[in-house]
């Protein structure tokens, strides 16, 4: 017998585990450390702040309004006499509670239901996306407005609202990213076992599409704080006076001439948390090897 | 005398791997190729061979690194050219062929257009001229109607045409060196008879010098002069072909020939033990030390050098062994391994799946299928029609042919992923015609699959564990332990240690992923497995080890494999019974050695004649003709427009029905049976 057994214990030394692999790619990418430092400081900050703010965000002072930063207030007072830097530090709490919960609700109902549709194929996949194409035809700020002047404003149906619109188009996405392996044969050979539809989405599927849909959650989420500050800054959002960045824009534009601090100050903030996620997720997509442009060639 | 035309000097080229250390993929290589002379090159993926061949263009794949050494072609250092200097140099002195014509074709550009640019461009042709030429060209590599086809655009060609223009368009700047790099890997093997005679005769008129690049120890044997055999990136033998396949040197080319099987030889091949090294992973000795029978101390210890062992003519025989005296003088033990000989069960009165006259068609169904009909559509012939087979428990039936003869139609079928349209497949007292969804869950279980790829056959995402606790979860009550026990045992009979089961498949080779897939379709016990072209992805000396294996396994088991394949010589080793196909339309079905020996179906002879062994000179005598076939035709017999013995027009209006030669063999030909014996040579002896 000419038998042929394979000893080979230890593992070549090129292999890692798939985290380590992914980690070690994004530690190489100097802008992807620099968005994932920008976003860690944004939720240690969220995290911590009712500790550390110098004053109660929503305290009123007559005696201070409108001044300009100081040692007292680094970043002024705004027209009631609140401590900016305070309201700076508190003012994003609700936007990434609800912009976090939102995402994970759009990425489990829009990512399950887009690799379901892209396995079943056939006339339920043709039906369902030509009504997820009529979704996105509307504008998703006109939707949000229709729903909340229906339903009026609170923080689940700000949640439902965005992990709806969001998961739309997260079922594209996921979708086409599982349209790339149902022709594989390992599906064929999950169907002629006779698995359940369940298992080869759950089992099969799911583990091959989730870099997608991982690095489709960060820049879906950069995305919903945009518009809940949006809407926040069109006062359909959070309610006065609890602090949040879109709604301290919208109140203190009006003196940007003269108390430009009071809306600057707010959008570095959300803007740098914006930019650090979308840094983020770029960088982690080409760590895991998503974009195929930056590729090594070997 | 002849003038060495290519001098390479003992040239390392690295690579930066992702870890960023060198690696060394070609290492103290040295060669030289007379002018006019054929050398293949000759060893399995991963030995460095295209890179040597690039190397010979001056080029480096991205990433690489001239670490030692020289290339010098004609007295032009090959690595101190400028790029403008390059560009002349590379097609006007030096060509490439590459594998995938089709890839480097421009798909929006006629492809005489295509063959003409260079000419224009380089040469200084004028239109008129290079339109000339062209055709010229085209009438060189054997195309038919040159004129008419220069005008097609690539994807009007069948694959063997595309290949034919590539060369073509590689020999327009009458180049001193063809670079040839697996030029017929991919195509049908009666196609690639056409591309070697067609070689071979170009060789003879323009007395362009080769190298020609192959896997394949066949083709290498048709084509050249000389070989040299490569592993882990060093040349290891280099000699006439003659002698090479004659009276192999080197321990891993004695493997490498015994371990290809033969279409003239119904034992199984013998396979080596062990995998090549990674590139980087060898430091010391010799490269094959670790799978060598010969090997001893010396071997991990010392690098062995070149050594001439003896001049034929003016040709070194060269090779790189510390032992090649002790080889040269030991016997050639081919462990003769006839599967036939051994306890098999074939049990012929229980027929475990029957199909009678099977059709299946991937036309339009349901609401289409009826809109066709509506808008007065034709409907398309099908895809496979009117098969009628038996497969008897125990048994082993092979299913031949080439691309599109509807071989993995029918086992996709048979596993339920695709219905039939007609027709009847009964296991037992169950109905197969069933999609799989819809089949009882011991029927699922009885069934199995192996595909040709085990890269797209395994989910990349899961552990060779989670992979074989699939079917364990779905057939069987078991706990979490004994499915893990199970999981070990069903490695350790695919011959894979126990910790392999921690692994992904993009940490194994080709030939493990292949055995994992195995592993899972015997986790499930099963009566039959389908083994769709197992064994074409992996290496010829992995190739060796799966065909055991697979032996091994059905007579521990029992088991019966429906074995698809388009290699004669595979399937000779392994195949109780065969049945031959073409366009889905069954040709020949009978024992296995009535299949190898006359009467043959014309299809059957050329295909037989068709395969290359390896034996120095050796020519294909009949070749079918060289057809793109877009679809199977409407009546008649369904290789009325290739076969090189048609008698007239009964061939193109009827259907040929079955002749009985013996017993359970079948030809289906309107010629009748004693004129085929007459006429027919044994193709693989004679």
């Amino acid at each position: 017998m000419s038998a042929t057994v394979t000893t080979l214990d230890k593992p070549r030394p090129a292999e890692r585990s798939r985290f380590k692999e992914t980690w070690r790619n994004l530690r190489r990418s100097p802008s992807g450390m620099i968005g994932l430092t920008i976003l860690v400081t944004h939720l240690v900050i969220a995290v911590i702040s009712p500790l550390i703010v110098p004053y109660e965000p929503t305290d009123i002072d007559a005696s201070i309004l409108l001044q300009s930063p100081s040692w007292e207030h680094p970043f002024g007072t705004d027209s009631f006499g609140r401590d900016g830097l305070s309201r700076v530090l508190m003012g994003g709490r609700i936007a990434l509670v609800i912009t976090l919960t939102a995402g994970v609700l759009a990425i489990t109902w829009g990512g399950l239901l887009g690799i379901v549709l892209g396995f079943l194929g056939g006339v339920v996949d043709e039906v369902v996306m030509r009504v997820v194409d009529a979704m996105l035809s509307f504008p998703s700020l006109f939707i949000y407005l229709l729903v909340i002047s229906a339903l009026g404003s609170s923080d689940v149906i700000l949640i439902l609202v965005l992990s709806i619109t969001n998961g739309i188009s997260i079922i594209r996405i996921a979708r086409a990213a599982t349209l790339g392996f149902v022709a594989r044969d390992f599906i064929a050979a999950a169907r002629a076992r006779g698995e359940r539809t369940a298992t080869v989405v759950l089992r099969e599927l799911l583990p091959n599409v989730f870099d997608v849909l991982l690095v489709e959650y960060a820049m879906r989420w950069s995305w919903m704080l945009l518009s809940f500050s949006s809407l926040s800054f069109l006062g359909f959002g959070v309610t006065p006076p609890t602090p949040d960045w879109g709604l301290m824009i919208a109140e203190n534009r009006r003196r940007l001439a003269i108390a430009p601090w009071g809306s600057i100050f707010p959008m570095l903030a959300l803007g740098t948390l914006v930019i650090g996620i979308n840094l983020a997720a770029d960088a982690l997509a080409k760590a895991m090897g998503l974009d195929r442009s930056q590729e090594a060639p070997i | 005398m002849k003038q060495e035309l290519v001098q390479v000097d003992r040239l390392t080229i690295g690579y930066r791997s992702r870890q960023g250390q060198m690696v060394d993929v070609l290492r103290n290589v040295s060669l030289v190729m007379s002018e006019g002379e054929t050398l293949g090159l000759v060893g399995e993926s991963g030995c460095g061979k295209s890179t040597l061949g690039l190397a010979l263009l001056g080029f480096l794949r991205p990433g690489g690194r001239l670490r030692a050494g020289t290339a010098f072609f004609d007295g032009v250092d090959l690595f101190g050219l400028t790029s403008e200097e390059l560009e002349q140099f590379r097609g006007k002195r030096v060509a490439l062929i590459p594998q995938n014509a089709g890839q480097s074709l421009t798909p929006t550009i006629r492809v005489g257009a295509q063959i003409a640019e260079p000419l224009m461009l380089h040469l200084g042709y004028g239109q008129a001229a290079a339109r000339e030429r062209v055709v010229e060209l085209l009438r060189l590599v054997h195309m038919s109607q040159p004129a008419v086809m220069a005008e097609r655009y690539p994807h009007e060609l069948s694959g063997g045409q595309l290949q034919r223009v590539v060369v073509a368009m590689a020999l327009a700047g009458v180049p001193e060196l063809l670079i040839l790099d697996e030029p017929t890997t991919g195509l049908d093997v009666t196609t690639q008879a056409h591309i070697l005679a067609s070689l071979r005769e170009i060789r003879e008129k323009t007395a362009t010098t080769m190298l020609y690049i192959s896997h394949d120890l066949g083709v290498i044997a048709r084509v050249s002069d000389r070989v040299a055999v490569m592993y882990a990136g060093e040349i290891v033998e280099d000699g006439l072909a003659t002698r090479v396949f004659g009276q192999p040197t080197h321990p891993y080319a004695r493997g490498l020939l015994a371990s290809i099987p033969r279409v003239s030889k119904s034992s199984l091949p013998q396979s080596m033990p062990g995998r090549p090294p990674a590139p980087g992973e060898h430091e010391v000795g010799c490269a094959f030390a670790p799978r060598c029978p010969f090997a001893d101390e010396t071997c991990t210890t010392v690098d062995p050098t070149f050594e001439t062992t003896k001049h034929d003519g003016k040709t070194p025989h060269l090779v790189r062994c510390h032992h090649w005296k002790r080889v040269a003088g030991a016997e050639v033990s081919r462990q003769v391994q006839d599967l036939r000989a051994r306890a098999k069960h074939i049990v012929e009165a229980e027929p475990l799946i029957e199909l009678n006259k099977v059709d299946i068609t991937y036309a339009k169904r349901g609401f289409g299928a009826y809109l066709q009909r509506w808008r007065g559509e034709p409907e398309p012939p099908r895809t496979v029609s009117d098969i009628t087979l038996t497969l008897h428990r125990g048994e082993t039936l092979a299913l031949v042919g080439e691309s599109g003869s509807g071989k993995s139609t029918i086992a996709r079928t048979i596993a339920g992923l695709l219905p039939p349209c007609a027709g009847q497949i009964d296991s037992g007292e169950y109905d197969l015609t069933r999609v799989a969804e819809r089949r009882p869950g011991d029927l699922q279980r009885r069934i199995q699959l192996v595909f040709q790829n085990p890269d797209a056959s395994l989910n990349p995402r899961h552990t060779v564990r989670q992979i074989l606790d699939m079917p364990l979860c779905l057939y069987f009550d078991l706990s979490r332990e004994q499915r893990f026990e199970q999981s070990v045992s069903s490695l350790e009979r695919v011959r894979l240690s126990a910790p392999y089961i921690y692994r992904f498949p993009g940490q194994m080779s080709g030939g493990e992923k292949q055995r994992v897939a195995i592993a899972r379709a015997f986790a499930a016990e099963p009566d039959m497995v389908l083994c769709d072209e197992v064994t074409s992805s992996l290496d010829v000396s992995v190739q060796a080890a799966v065909l055991n294996l697979l032996a091994d396994l059905q007579a521990g088991r029992g088991v019966a494999y429906l074995f698809i394949s388009h290699d004669m010589a595979v399937v000779r080793a392994i195949a109780d019974r065969v049945a031959v196909l073409y366009q889905g339309r069954l040709c020949e079905v009978g024992p296995v050695e009535q299949i190898y020996t006359p009467p043959y179906h014309p299809y059957t002879e050329t295909l037989l004649a068709a395969v290359p062994e390896p034996i120095p000179g050796a020519r294909a005598r009949l070749l079918a003709k060289d057809v793109q076939e877009a679809e199977p035709p409407a009546r008649g017999c369904p290789f009325q427009r290739r076969c090189p013995r048609r008698i007239g027009a009964i061939c193109d209006e009827e259907r040929p029905s079955g002749q009985v030669v013996a017993e359970g063999h079948t030809i289906c030909c309107h010629i009748p049976l004693e004129e085929l014996l007459a006429s027919q040579d044994d193709v693989i002896t004679g």
